[in-house]
């Protein structure tokens, strides 16, 4: 006898129980994370090691890289001065809950305030895994285009922060800015917005007290 | 692209519900997919017919709900279905808009023997 059986789940729940029980993880050890996406190319892994050597002295930083495969953007980190793990996803587009667990059990929570993940290059996939991490960040960038919110608008709306990176080529590339945050706005009303270069350095001290103050403000509310 | 791992996901919870009702065979399921939640019918078929073979799914037939995108616009209160890059309200010409349908990837109800 055939049955209809309402089922009604959301299809990656199981990642979703799996991102909360990693950020209660984070949470009892005091560590605020935060999820970089970005296309490849961006600057998601620039704009990391400014923010390891902007921040040295002031945070104790951890460091999750996802990449297809090699450990580059972990060295690159390394280098700049973070205790770094890759992931490599061994052809995935995306990180995934299961995957930052895993690498969350081969660092010491304890001795870091802020941990970073670098996610794999892709405006796309990563939008739907969630990982447990507190906030969401896109490093967009001016080679891209200004069309690239319309394009892919759940990346565009789900993220906490932008920031437009390498301004320093906007006389070179034609960008039209308004357009650009015109779509962000549409997407995602309110959100906060950095325009810096890494190449340049101009707008990075922004950043940087911004992340300062998330990591603040995740205290404050824990104490 | 990560339409591997959403059909894994699936098949889990497909699995899982069937089990729950001693079922001998999955013979079909309602995937409900939003226009916005960047997934590929042809590649979750293509997935599946892989990854349920040798299960009691194996065989069974997907069935797609496609949602379209459904946008809310936060100024005037507007509702509309973007076609394109139409990210402003045909109405007031607002840019404050929220997704209010469209983001979907539910799997709805299956069908068992």
């Amino acid at each position: 006898m055939p049955q209809h059986i309402p089922v009604v789940e959301n299809i990656l729940s199981a990642n979703d129980r799996l991102a909360l029980e990693n950020q209660a993880e984070l949470d009892a050890a005091g560590v605020f994370a935060v999820n970089i996406m970005a296309s490849p190319g961006a600057g998601k892994t620039s704009l990391i090691e400014h923010t390891v050597r902007g921040l040295a002295g002031k945070l104790r930083l951890g460091m999750i890289n996802g990449d297809v495969a090699t450990s580059l953007d972990a060295d690159r980190a390394q280098a700049a001065g973070a205790v770094a793990i890759q992931i490599n996803t061994g052809g995935d587009c995306h990180l995934d809950a299961v995957m930052v667990h895993s690498a969350l059990l081969k660092l010491n929570l304890t001795e870091f305030d802020l941990l970073i993940i670098e996610n794999v290059g892709n405006l796309i996939c990563p939008a739907s895994f969630k990982l447990g991490t507190h906030k969401s960040v896109l490093v967009a960038s001016i080679p891209e285009g200004d069309d690239k919110p319309y394009k892919y608008p759940g990346m565009y709306r789900g993220v906490d922060a932008v920031v437009i990176n390498k301004i320093d080529l906007l006389p070179y590339v034609p960008f039209r800015m308004d357009y650009f945050k015109q779509g962000i706005a549409a997407l995602n009303p309110g959100v906060t917005q950095f325009e810096l270069s890494c190449r340049t350095g101009e707008g990075l001290p922004a950043w940087l007290a911004w992340i300062q103050n998330q990591v603040q403000d995740y205290r404050n509310t824990r104490s | 692209m990560h339409e591997l791992a959403v059909t894994q996901s699936v098949l889990d919870i497909a699995l899982r519900h069937a089990g729950e009702q001693n079922a001998r065979r999955i013979t079909d399921l309602y995937l409900v997919l939003g226009q916005w939640s960047s997934i590929v019918d042809d590649s979750v078929q293509f997935y599946w017919d892989i990854i349920s073979a040798g299960t009691i799914a194996q065989g069974a037939t997907l069935h797609f709900r496609r949602v379209p995108a459904e946008l809310v616009c936060l100024d005037c209160g507007q509702v509309y279905q973007p076609t394109g890059e139409e990210l402003i309200c045909p109405q007031c010409a607002g840019t404050r808009l929220r997704l209010r349908q469209g983001d979907e990837l539910q799997l709805e109800a299956i069908d068992i023997e």
